[in-house]
């Protein structure tokens, strides 16, 4: 039993990371209906944002790890990545706007490509150990507490968790409660009328692409506190289950892509814990394609009539 | 236009031509760069050092040695085209590499098939030089390196062993089947066997469950990138209880990443550079003092040992001929290699001693040699 509540436990941690990436895909693909396959990527170079700068941020607040100091990074890393999202959209999706989507989502894959080999000549190709933002221990839950005694979670883990849902919160209050918000629904829903009612599309979707990227150079910072060893290939394989935790939830919907992203993590820590890891990414698939053809729409998702 | 075009290319060739005639080329195929960078680096490294020495004390035959290594991006698919490529293009005489078992493995057909004689310096999977009579390894082989920590458990006093497997790299299974089988032959119990796969970051899940069976040692016959990430995470979890390794644990980033959570841990391996023999510390300077300081790892010492080898061959058999080269290599009896005396059996196998190492106060520390 307490093995079954630390498996579950090590696949919220994980899900946490990949809920984060998902919703930058997710709110994309709301105001212009296309996969960014470069998402991925962004959130490799938050990690290196905070390879580079941690130590930096770090020294700001005294010696050594600190929480004030990874907040710093985080926080660095979010604007940072905020800002290449916005300058990737500028430059390469852009001036395609008007084009087929097949054009843009080639693009996409083209942009992600460039990242991933630049960031092989730029950083180098062999894995880097992150710097100590924060000194990870264990908590052990103690005798006293009965049945969940025994039970280990680690100060990284409660930490990912707890930003994870505390950037939900504000990305939530940001969507439903804010200008912006509104004009980022309204042009989910209709951009033609949402530029007949005064809101400047432009503005909208530069906003959505840096929201969506700060989100994942939160959870490249997150992610590297947990696994401190980092590559210019590791946006490859969290972007795609990322992607699939979003199509999983309904894709264009965003409780939905984060709920997709903790099931995937707690799907994978379990068939890793009690299957076996070979068929890890095999059985994530298999329950996308079980769920798609139950509801093609995702777990959340509301189908779209077609208009005609 | 074209006629001194095609004058000036002709004379290049001839050029090249008669340079060529002076040097023996020699291949090497190693990860420069990517996930096991860590030991194509080191292995090219020793390799490169030996070969400068050959060439300084006059090279081979009366030529110079030269060496064409490149890299394989820690990329499976790789090393076969780039074997083709050293072969058929570059025409060199023999092979040096590699030292993961499953990238040997990829190169050693095509050298067979083209009667190159192929030298790994460490790959210890068995099947390595099973492919067929050109492939050599001047390393011990898995079964040997797995019964070294089983009995090094036994001696210990551990009854309950977990392991853990990389399912993606030949060698990780091989040494778990031959510890398994060391470690039950003599009463001993496996009470948990878990997987991961090459390139995995998050082990929580399979520690969790080896946690849940409480055994007294782990052991993870991994490579250092992932291994070094499972001792992390295995402390967090509160496991408590020492690591067990191989070779593949050696490398820098190892405890880079690591920090001290792999303290009270133990790996075999192939050399160390604290051994006093008066041969190692001769190897330790000369390579100090050529890498600005870097003390040499297992696998450079691999590397040169497996230039030296080739070298030796190469003047016993006064010619480069395939054949006769292979013939000489199979020969080779109590070389006093930097890795200890290595003597290449009928499977062309090294026999050789192991050391076991320990973790501890940042670094590696010597435990014991254990003789084969």
């Amino acid at each position: 039993m307490i093995e079954f509540i630390q498996q579950l436990l090590n696949g919220l941690g994980q899900g946490s990371i990949y809920a984060l990436i998902a919703l930058g895909y997710t709110m994309v693909f709301g105001v212009l209906r296309f996969i960014n396959f470069a998402h991925g990527d962004v959130f490799m170079l938050g990690a290196f944002a905070g390879f580079y700068l941690g130590p930096k941020t770090l020294r700001l607040f005294g010696e050594g790890p600190s929480y004030s100091g990874a907040f710093a990074a985080l926080v660095v890393a979010m604007v940072l990545c905020a800002v290449i999202g916005i300058v990737i959209e500028k430059l390469c999706y852009r001036p395609l706007r008007d084009r087929p989507k097949l054009t843009v989502l080639i693009t996409a894959i083209g942009v992600s490509l460039f990242l991933e080999n630049a960031g092989q000549l730029v950083f180098g190709a062999n894995p880097q150990s992150f710097p100590e933002l924060i000194v990870d221990r264990a908590l052990e839950i103690p005798e006293s507490w009965g049945a969940i005694s025994g039970l280990t979670i680690t100060v990284s883990q409660v930490l990912v968790f707890g930003v994870t849902l505390l950037l939900l919160f504000v990305l939530r209050y940001v969507v439903l409660k804010t200008k912006m918000g509104m004009a980022m629904r309204a042009l989910s829903f209709n951009p033609v009328a949402a530029s007949l009612m005064g809101i400047n599309n432009d503005v909208v979707i530069s906003f959505t692409f840096g929201l969506g990227s700060a989100l994942a150079g939160a959870a490249g910072i997150l992610t590297s506190i947990q696994q401190p060893s980092i590559d210019p290939l590791m946006g490859v394989n969290a972007g795609l289950k990322a992607f699939v935790a979003a199509v999983l939830g309904g894709i264009g919907n965003l409780p939905g892509a984060a709920l997709g992203g903790l099931l995937i993590g707690v799907i994978e820590a379990l068939v890793v814990g009690y299957v076996s890891p070979t068929y890890r990414d095999a059985i994530v698939f298999g329950v996308l394609i079980l769920i798609l053809i139950v509801k093609p729409t995702g777990l959340l998702g509301v189908s779209e009539r077609e208009k005609v | 236009m074209k006629r001194p075009l095609l004058l000036s290319t002709a004379l290049a060739l001839l050029a090249t031509a008669a340079l060529a005639q002076d040097e023996i080329k020699i291949g090497e195929f190693a990860s420069l760069t990517g996930g096991s960078a860590s030991f194509g680096q080191s292995s090219h490294k020793g390799t490169a050092l030996a070969i400068e020495e050959i060439n300084a004390a006059g090279g081979v035959l009366g030529k110079k040695l030269k060496l064409i290594a490149e890299d394989d991006q820690s990329q499976a698919g790789q090393p076969a085209t780039i074997v083709r490529k050293l072969i058929s293009q570059d025409k060199v005489v023999a092979v040096l590499g590699e030292v993961a078992s499953s990238k040997s493995l990829e190169a050693a057909p095509i050298c067979q098939q083209n009667k190159i004689p192929m030298i790994s310096p460490a790959s210890t999977n068995p099947k390595v030089t099973e492919v067929g009579d050109y492939v050599f390894r001047i390393c011990f082989i898995d079964p040997f390196q797995g019964t070294v920590m089983a009995k090094f458990a036994q001696s210990k006093g551990w009854k309950k062993v977990a392991v853990l497997t990389d399912v993606k790299q030949d060698y990780s299974v091989g040494l778990a089947e031959f510890f398994v089988k060391g470690f039950t032959a003599t009463g001993g119990e496996i009470v948990k066997d878990q997987k991961y796969s090459t390139g995995d970051k998050d082990f929580k899940a399979q520690l969790t469950s080896i946690k849940a069976a409480k055994p007294d040692a782990i052991f993870v016959p991994g490579y250092y990138g992932e291994v070094s990430l499972i001792g992390k995470q295995a402390k967090l979890l509160g496991i408590k209880v020492p690591l067990l390794g191989g070779d593949g644990w050696v490398g820098d980033s190892l405890l880079k990443v690591a920090g001290n959570s792999l303290d009270g841990s133990f790996f075999s391996c192939h050399f160390s550079a604290d051994d006093k023999a008066e041969a190692v510390q001769n190897f330790v300077k000369k390579y100090k003092a050529k890498y600005n300081g870097e003390t040499p790892d297992d696998m450079a010492a691999l590397g040169y040992d497996s230039a030296v080898i080739l070298a030796e061959a190469i003047k016993k058999a006064g010619t480069t001929d395939g054949e006769k080269l292979r013939d000489a290599l199979a020969a080779t009896k109590a070389h006093p290699g930097i890795t200890g005396s290595i003597t290449l059996d009928e499977k062309r196998n090294a026999t050789k001693p192991a050391v076991i190492l320990g973790i501890g106060g940042g670094g590696f520390q010597f435990v014991q040699t254990v003789a084969p």
